[in-house]
């Protein structure tokens, strides 16, 4: 299929003005913050909600939080977890997580944290698209 | 320490995940909306079917 001019994504919009990693590297860090820079308000305030939701009933629920990488599932964990920013260095510096899965419901705990960071990765990077204009604002 | 069931489990993840998706996979508020609910009714309808399945296959 031919794409014109008009048609393609940014066309006729002009250039990103600034530093245009802002939203993502925000949003990395602080779930959110990425929208919240953009003035989308209410999505930031959903997104935070989601993920912030999802990384303490994580911790509620004694999940792991992945400190060294013993094995390649340990790895994959390991940056999953490191998806959540400042939440993974926060937890880190109180020592808030299991240290060692011992029940189901700590392994559930454990999928929650590495998948709320899964989820603040895409959130940025939509944030980073919402700043391109790759994504209509 | 919180220890819901496993469908609360199932709730909650499929509530987080599906917001997000919802959100970032869409352009206007009202295909957000759909899709978000769309995720969500398979997230937890899959759970429920692999569920039988699994109960269909121990017994």
């Amino acid at each position: 299929m031919a794409a014109t001019q008009n048609n393609l994504p940014g066309a006729g919009k002009s250039a990103p003005q600034g530093f245009v990693y802002l939203p993502l590297i925000a949003g990395w860090l602080i779930p959110g913050a990425g929208h919240f820079l953009l003035r989308k308000w209410g999505r930031g305030v959903l997104l935070a909600f989601a993920i912030l939701c999802m990384f303490i009933v994580g911790l509620a629920m004694q999940g792991k939080v992945y400190s060294d990488a013993h094995d390649i599932l340990d790895m994959l964990g390991f940056a999953g977890d490191l998806g959540n920013g400042l939440l993974y260095i926060g937890s880190r510096v109180l020592g808030l997580g299991a240290v060692q899965v011992q029940t189901t419901v700590s392994d559930w705990g454990t999928r929650f944290i590495v998948v709320a960071g899964l989820l603040n990765v895409i959130a940025a990077v939509d944030a980073h698209n919402l700043r391109t204009g790759r994504k209509p604002l | 320490m919180f220890s819901p069931s496993h469908f609360t489990a199932v709730l909650l993840f499929s509530l987080c995940a599906s917001l997000v998706f919802g959100i970032t996979m869409r352009d206007t508020t009202a295909r957000m909306v759909r899709y978000g609910i769309y995720c969500f009714i398979l997230f937890v309808g899959s759970a429920i079917a692999l569920s039988w399945i699994m109960y269909f296959i121990a017994h």
